[in-house]
């Protein structure tokens, strides 16, 4: 079984996010990229098909700072190849994205046909998660989201996975997914797994990543962002100060004004 | 077996394989089996396998066995057993992390909210996951400017490596204030790394994280090779023995001092400014890495005593029999896993001891021990009677307002 963990890098909201000089984007250089949260449980689900059913994993991920390092840590934590899309700068949106993606995987060396595809449902920069949905429509192939655990049965002959998807309240809905399939991952079986630094050290030094042009694949991004802005202050709090007595007759005066009193 | 602890000169490095062999693990083999370091340990019981019976495993090539057992996360590298051994082996220097970096790698799971310290340690250089950038963000309350050397590089006598807890956690940051404080009532000259500086790692080495240990020595080493400096003073007691048995093989020459050892030299011109009268009574807490492992007894009572209206008086167990807080060798975030486990919390049973002697504060010199503390003082009812004080809180205190310094 051929598994692929796309991941993708995202600010990381340990900074405050500052606004770019030109007003509708982030200034990049005020943070610093993360790998998406949710894809870190697309690639724990795939480690974890894995160990069970002896899966090849590849993780491939748009060229971004600091993905080399995130592409080094799946290779540590036993991910199988990692596959770089190189020639995108800055990185397209996200509908964007899938294009480029839908476009470049039949070109990476003996990857295709993948028996699944694990993305994260969403990610800071993709609220809605339309990235994988776009992925799957693009490729054809069947898509479900929300999926919070994934089996694959050898004896079922290994064309269908059986999986969970959550809804609200806690509630869960079991799903026969025929495959291919890209599954939106919203948390692994269990947490991601740690992995040492001296682990990731080595793999830094005896593994490569494989590198991919992007070529010409991408598509005009459907929807543009005209202006980015910080929350606002709609109001502000006005405090009370003095005695008791004081504060109680300004507070009679101001509800007396606006006729609540 | 991979990445371990460098043997001081120079010499093969040092692995679980070829402990035995060398000089250090030649002296194991003289153990007598006596088993004061499992009786001596706040957790000998809840362990398979405590030194003795790791030292007898090794002996007979059953160390596998040993490494499988996730039972070794409960030594919080407290050195206890290395100071009570009869043979006087290096137990918490040489065979206990040796032991624990291979149980750690073979862990099926780390425990997650270890796990999400060492995660955090690496990617934002402090087990917190505060923003690097906001390492010196304690300083806009500062009694005193605080220099930091990414903006003014010039020579100072004294760089102040605050370490983690101190800088973010808020009650941490009472100690920054408090120390800035008295460095400026003693005129001293210092500076700090700010959002350069990265924790300085015994924790992560300890807890078996050997390589997020060396990539944070790395990091340290080259940011203070950066400045000229005459001393490095830290408050981190697990920096303080990290820096004085780790960093200093790896090349670290300036003198290092703890906060408290470092006061304790200049009390003879800080008594005097000593002034306020607190009316307390103390008794003080031995931090396992400034006491047991660097005989660091003296110092911190010296100052206490030096405090006007200060009564100090001591616990049951105190100096080399104190017992641990629990927060060592990756202590500090295996709470739930040793609740888990059906163990007390070491911080629990240490506070019980400290309400035991009547006294209003308990007084500590470790940034670890200001949480565990209070968090255990809550847990049990005793919030009301007593208090948790760094030293130089106690200190900054007695000197009164800053300007009447």
């Amino acid at each position: 079984m051929n598994v692929l963990v796309l991941m993708k890098m995202v600010p990381d909201i340990v900074e405050e996010l500052e606004i770019g000089a030109d007003g509708r984007s982030l200034d990049l250089d005020a943070v610093r990229p993360i790998v998406s949260e949710r894809d870190d449980h697309a690639l724990e689900q795939a480690l974890l098909l894995k160990e069970r059913n002896a899966a090849t994993v590849t993780v491939l991920a748009l060229e971004a700072p600091e993905v080399d390092e995130v592409l080094f840590t799946a290779l540590a934590k036993g991910a199988d190849r990692a596959v770089k899309v190189t020639g995108l700068e800055p990185a397209p949106a996200t509908a964007a994205a899938a294009a480029v993606l839908a476009a470049v995987l039949p070109k990476v060396p003996n990857l295709m046909p993948v028996d699944l595809v694990l993305a994260g449902c969403q990610a800071i920069d993709d609220l809605d998660g339309v990235l994988a949905p776009s992925l799957a429509e693009r490729l054809g192939i069947p898509y479900l989201g929300i999926v919070t655990g994934v089996t694959v049965e050898a004896a079922g002959g290994g064309d269908t996975a059986s999986v969970l998807k959550e809804f609200a309240g806690g509630t869960r809905g079991r799903y026969t997914v025929c495959l291919p399939a890209v599954l939106g991952v919203q948390a692994a079986e269990k947490p991601p797994r740690y992995v040492p630094v001296a682990k990731v050290r080595a793999a830094m030094k005896a593994r490569t990543l494989e590198e991919i042009p992007a070529g010409d694949g991408g598509a005009a991004p459907l929807v543009e962002v005209t202006a980015m802005t910080k929350p606002e202050a709609a109001g502000k709090a006005e405090m009370l100060e003095g005695d008791p007595g004081a504060v109680a007759a300004k507070l009679v005066e101001i509800l007396a004004a606006r006729g609540l009193a | 077996m991979s990445l371990t602890m460098p043997v001081p000169a120079a010499g093969p490095t040092l692995t679980l394989d070829n402990l035995l062999d060398s000089p250090g693990g030649r002296e194991l083999q003289t153990c007598i089996q006596c088993g004061i370091c499992a009786g001596t340990c706040p957790y000998g019981d809840a362990m398979d396998y405590p030194p003795r019976r790791i030292i007898g495993m090794l002996r007979a090539g059953l160390a596998e066995e040993v490494l499988a057992s996730d039972s070794l996360l409960f030594c919080v590298t407290c050195y206890s057993c290395m100071a009570k051994c009869p043979r006087g082996l290096r137990l918490t220097e040489v065979l206990l992390p040796l032991v624990k970096e291979q149980v750690f790698g073979r862990l099926p799971e780390v425990p997650a909210e270890l796990q999400k310290a060492l995660e955090n340690t690496h990617r934002y250089g402090n087990p917190l996951g505060e923003s690097p950038r906001k390492r010196s963000a304690w300083t806009a309350g500062s009694p005193v400017p605080v220099r930091v050397l990414a903006t003014d590089s010039r020579p100072v006598d004294v760089l102040w490596f605050t370490e983690c807890y101190t800088a973010y956690h808020p009650r941490g940051q009472d100690t920054c204030r408090a120390t800035a404080k008295l460095f400026g009532a003693l005129g001293v000259d210092f500076a700090i790394l700010g959002h350069e500086e990265k924790c300085a790692g015994e924790c992560a080495r300890l807890a078996g994280e050997t390589g997020l240990f060396e990539a944070l020595t790395d990091a340290n080493l080259k940011v203070l090779g950066k400045y000229e400096y005459a001393r490095l003073v830290t408050s981190g007691a697990h920096a303080y023995d990290a820096f004085t048995h780790e960093y200093r093989a790896l090349g670290l020459d300036q003198p290092v001092e703890h906060t408290t050892g470092f006061f304790a030299k200049r009390l003879e011109r800080l008594k005097p400014l000593l002034t306020r009268k607190l009316g307390v009574t103390v008794t003080y807490h031995d931090s396992c890495a400034l006491g047991r492992h660097n005989g660091m007894y003296d110092e911190p009572r010296a100052l206490l005593a030096a405090i006007p209206g200060v009564k100090l008086v001591e616990m049951a167990h105190n100096r080399v029999n104190a017992t641990c807080c629990g927060g060592g060798g990756g202590g500090m975030w295996l709470d739930t896993f040793f609740k888990a486990r059906g163990q007390e919390r070491l911080a629990d049973r240490r506070v019980k001891e400290a309400v035991a002697t009547g006294a209003d504060v308990l007084a500590v010199s470790c940034p670890y021990e200001v949480s565990r503390f209070e968090d255990s003082l809550k847990v049990l009812g005793y919030e009301k009677r007593m208090v948790v004080r760094d030293v130089t809180e106690l200190l900054a205190e007695a000197l009164g307002a800053p300007e009447a310094a």
